[in-house]
């Protein structure tokens, strides 16, 4: 991938506005703002001094490991928690102190909350009861068109499966037509096969009735297939903000390197700036990056390459690491290498198979890159922050 | 009588002489066939063991006794179910009985719920001592709270009776209600309350559309535990009685130290049909709210 | 008497309730649960505990009905009413012991068969452990007096078995009859309270994961050491709670030394019930009545915590 095409998926969160031009929400809508979010459980800081402005029609991921504060800004939008300072607002109108059920924003539970009492039909029509609305029945059947559940209406949620009931929470908010529309963690609880699938869906019912979609999750992957923009949280604050391809390609700090797929760290020192180029040096040995993927001003850097962005050679080559293979893991698309560099420390290389021979532990080899493809960070940071979460915890997790 | 017991007791034999001579046959060892049924040989005589004397009063009310006592089976009759209100005084008893259940009953099942409410969703100070208050009753033995509260009604000149009765009775089927309605509101998901303050239904909307129903089963519950407790209960009652106010119970008592009539039977079986029906047609029930 | 729904049960010591649900948003006020407490808690405030404040007071009066009672602290009621009525006093707690062992064990084997062995006919049988209770405990008591008649066969099998000897030689049996016996009350006892065991245990029995006791089985040799590794300690709550369910009711109780004993199994309830109701000695009463509670409290305290089961409720 080049530094153009990283370029052109930053434009994706307008693309998305675009689309939202052709919805019609129920309510007057506008994007939802957050202004100085703060809540406070005791002494500890869930959401800390939070600044977001989330743009009508976008769909939009909230991505952290558990405990990170998603989940909390995700009640507070919805009105189930009660922020300790801070506004929150949709288009013009504040709705910091409104009650839930007047709020203009609807929730996908992760546990999908359905009343079990209730059939499917009445599920999905208990909101429009609420509020007094026409054509309950018309709605309704629509929305269980949307979801392809047109047949299940007078089922009780009992009867359906996990992925059924997901769609069932999902027409269940969606008719209301929400300015917002929040899901916590929505594929939680489904297999991955299901999972990847109702990512589809998802997708393609949010460009279908261009809501805004506030996505919370902690699986990196679901963020970047579904969302146009995603917010990295960690400690009660965002990281870093942008597209998919944008935050993978240029993280800004060693959390996102880590969090958002694996990233090799190396500790580096600044030895020229140019313009254009930066010179560093690592373990005696030279190397460069483009001036714009440098993110520290300290000279002290944390030198990263992505595995899948380094080229494995065997024999000698001028440039590049020299190193031993250590572990081999033959994942089937691809095989990740460990590398062991002379002074010790380990570093991940990914080949695809493309049918070279798969290399064994205790072969020598060079990695060699695209310098373009290098990055530095601020070397302050934690080199391993953000490596213990990300895929490893799976169900139950709030943010 | 005799010839009930004696079949069962033949009947069980039989049984467990089938399955040794069969794990005889299967070559597996009688032995072994015991180990592996053990639990359930002992299952099934607990069961014997529970439900004999039901078996007994359901037969003895069709009995037709010499003396003043139905204890030993003279010749079938149809007389005491005939005339179920023979027995004199029986009939007003339970009448009694039925009124002060069904009062304590609603009385017991509003107050508990409420204080089930507030111990399941609500964070307060004083949570454990309320809880503490609940389990005590509960922990006490009859005849201490049938007499401390005899102490009560003596000490400030308050008539005994039907209304003294009424109290204790909503006093101790109250923790029983409690901690049914309890565990049912624990049981329930929260964000079954947050999805339906997120879809717009008011907290009063949220209570009556979906805590509400879904907690009625917990109540129901709690109700007839409430009922059949009160219903049933001699100890407490007998201690702030009067001859005015003779409940069921304290007229089987009577009637133990009397002469037993036969009409007791026949309320007995009632009693165990209407209940086992009552139970039955409530899990069939609930088992088709839940698919 | 009645036995408690299997839902209650699961709110009993036994129960390990899931933490109380967070409120979704305080603005229904911090007063709300405490008017939600406040009839219920004010009935038992008022017509539980009040009334024990009562019973003690009447302990140390003295006095009689004609001329009224005033409190003199006169401690030696106490003494002279346990002194009076310390064998039935030690009586009633010991068949309530010996009625709430043998409960356990077998209400343990009846629980344990409900909750793995029994399959879809789970429910059924549950209604069939609570259905009896829904005849008087009078009426049944009163049953067992012809079940151990005599002429029936139960007393048939206990004398050609032996039985009636052993009963004889361990003092449960003083004659050539099976009513009228401390048997007979121990028996009654035992009937009675058995579901009060047995769903306290079906509910913590049923609440283990298979998957547990099928790795018990995978790690230890023997079923029994299997059972007394993982079975035994999970179903713990349902043992305390059940034999406390037993035991407290079981040591009060009278109704079935009366129907079923003789003058020599009088237990202590009785006395505090003939005290009040027909000698009309309060006092006396009151001090029997009053130490029970005291006796009970401090063996429940004492039995939750050698259980470790500190969470009740």
């Amino acid at each position: 991938m080049t530094d153009a095409s990283t370029e052109q998926v930053r434009s994706e969160p307008v693309s998305g506005r675009a689309a939202a031009g052709k919805a019609t929400a129920a309510h007057g809508g506008g994007d939802l703002q957050m202004r100085s979010l703060t809540k406070r459980f005791g002494t500890f800081t869930a959401v800390d001094d939070l600044d977001l402005v989330i743009p009508q029609g976008s769909f939009f991921a909230l991505l952290g490991p558990s405990g990170c504060g998603k989940t909390t800004t995700l009640r507070m939008v919805a009105g189930l928690e009660e922020p300790t300072a801070g506004t929150i607002s949709i288009g013009a109108e504040d709705i910091t102190a409104t009650r839930p059920y007047k709020r203009p924003v609807n929730t996908v539970f992760q546990s999908y909350a359905l009343f079990p009492h209730l059939d499917i039909f009445e599920n999905v029509a208990f909101g429009l009861r609420r509020r007094g609305s026409k054509n309950i029945k018309q709605q309704v059947n629509e929305a269980l068109e949307l979801v392809e559940l047109a047949q299940m209406g007078r089922r009780k949620p009992g009867q359906l499966s996990g992925g059924q009931q997901q769609r069932v929470a999902l027409a269940r908010a969606i008719v209301n037509r929400p300015s917002v529309l929040l899901l916590d963690e929505p594929l939680g609880a489904l297999d991955l096969k299901l999972r990847r699938q109702m990512q589809i869906e998802l997708k393609r019912i949010q460009t279908e009735v261009g809501l805004t979609f506030v996505h919370v999750t902690h699986d990196q992957e679901e963020a970047m297939t579904m969302a146009d923009t995603i917010a990295v949280m960690n400690q009660g604050r965002i990281e870093q903000m942008g597209g998919p391809t944008d935050l993978y390609e240029n993280p800004t700090t060693t959390f996102v390197a880590n969090f958002l797929g694996q990233s090799n760290l190396v500790r580096a020192k600044v030895t020229s700036r140019g313009s254009d180029v930066l010179e560093v040096e690592a373990e005696g040995q030279a190397f460069t990056l483009p001036a714009r993927r440098s993110f520290s001003d300290s000279d002290e850097i944390w030198f990263g390459v992505r595995p899948e962005k380094l080229s494995i050679g065997q024999g000698d080559a001028a440039e590049g690491l020299r190193g031993v293979i250590t572990d081999t893991s033959f994942i089937g698309v691809s095989t990740q290498y460990l590398v062991r560099l002379p002074w010790g420390q380990e570093i991940t290389a990914v080949r695809q198979n493309d049918g070279a021979p798969i290399l064994r532990p205790g072969e020598q080899v060079t990695l060699t890159w695209d310098p373009r493809h290098a990055f530095a960070l601020d070397a302050s940071q934690d080199a391993h922050a953000g490596e213990d979460f990300g895929e490893g915890e799976l169900l139950g997790s709030k943010g | 009588m005799v010839a009930l017991l004696w079949t069962l007791a033949l009947l069980d034999a039989a049984v467990l002489a089938y399955f040794l001579i069969r794990s005889l046959v299967n070559g597996r060892g009688p032995v072994r066939w015991l180990r592996e049924n053990v639990i359930l040989i002992i299952a099934v005589l607990s069961f014997e063991y529970l439900l004999l004397p039901n078996i007994v009063v359901v037969l003895f009310s069709f009995n037709q006794p010499n003396g003043r006592f139905n204890y030993t089976w003279t010749r079938f009759s149809l007389h005491a179910w005939q005339h179920p209100c023979d027995a004199a005084g029986m009939c007003s008893s339970l009448g009694l009985s039925l009124k002060i259940g069904l009062v304590a009953t609603l009385a017991a099942t509003v107050l508990g719920t409420l204080i089930a409410f507030a111990l399941g969703r609500h964070r307060f100070r004083g949570r454990a001592s309320t809880n503490l208050l609940i389990f005590m009753p509960m922990a006490t033995p009859e005849v201490v709270m049938g007499s401390s509260l005899l102490t009560l009604f003596l000490s400030l000149k308050i008539p005994l009776g039907t209304t003294a009765i009424l109290i204790a009775h909503v006093m101790f089927c109250l923790s029983f209600v409690v901690v049914t309605v309890k565990a049912r509101i624990a049981s329930m998901d929260p964000r079954l309350e947050q999805a339906a303050a997120d879809l717009y239904a008011t907290e009063t909307q949220a209570f009556l559309r979906v805590t509400l129903p879904l907690v009625a089963p917990g109540i129901a519950a709690g109700a007839l535990l409430a009922f059949s407790l009160s219903f049933d209960d001699y100890i407490i009652t007998n201690f702030n009685a009067t001859t005015g106010s003779i409940t069921f119970p304290m007229y089987i008592w009577g009637a133990a130290q009397r002469g037993t009539p036969v009409q007791i039977n026949v309320i007995g079986t009632l009693m165990f049909v209407i209940a086992v029906l009552a139970v039955l047609v409530g899990q069939t029930l609930g088992r088709r709210r839940r698919v | 008497m009645s036995a408690p729904a299997p839902d209650t049960v699961a709110g009993l010591p036994g129960g390990a309730g899931p933490p109380v649900a967070e409120t979704p948003r305080s603005h229904r006020g911090r007063w709300t649960p405490y008017l939600l407490l406040f009839p219920g808690v004010a009935w038992l405030l008022v017509f539980f505990v009040v009334p024990m404040a009562f019973l003690a007071s009447q302990s140390l009066q003295q006095g009689s009905i004609e001329t009224g009672y005033s409190v003199t602290w006169h401690i030696q009621t106490y003494g002279d009413a346990l002194s009076a009525y310390s064998s039935q006093f030690i009586r009633s707690l010991v068949y309530a012991a010996t009625a709430t062992g043998l409960a356990l064990l077998i209400g343990y084997p009846l629980a344990y068969a409900i909750a793995f062995k029994v399959g879809r006919w789970k429910n059924v049988l549950l209604v069939l452990v609570i259905a009896p209770f829904f005849t008087s405990f009078l009426i049944r008591t009163l049953a067992w007096q012809t079940i151990l008649s005599t002429q029936g066969p139960v007393y048939s099998i206990v004398n050609h078995t032996g039985l009636l000897a052993v009963l004889k030689w361990v003092h449960l049996v003083n004659s050539d009859q099976l009513l009228s016996t401390p048997f007979a009350v121990i028996m009654g006892l035992t009937y009675n309270f058995l579901p009060f065991m047995t769903l306290p245990l079906y509910a913590s029995l049923e609440r283990i994961d298979m998957r547990l006791l099928e790795a018990g089985n995978d790690l230890y040799a023997s079923p029994f050491t299997a059972f007394r590794k993982v079975t035994w300690p999970l179903s713990m709550p349902g043992v305390v709670a059940g034999t406390l369910l037993t035991f407290i009711p079981a040591a009060g109780d009278y109704i079935n030394s009366k129907l079923l004993g003789n003058p020599d199994t009088t237990m202590i309830g009785q006395v505090i019930d003939g005290e009040f109701l027909r000698v009309l000695d309060y006092p006396t009463a009151a001090a029997l009545s009053f130490t029970l509670m005291v006796t009970i409290v401090i063996i429940v305290v004492a039995y939750i915590r050698r259980a470790g089961t500190e969470e009740l409720v």
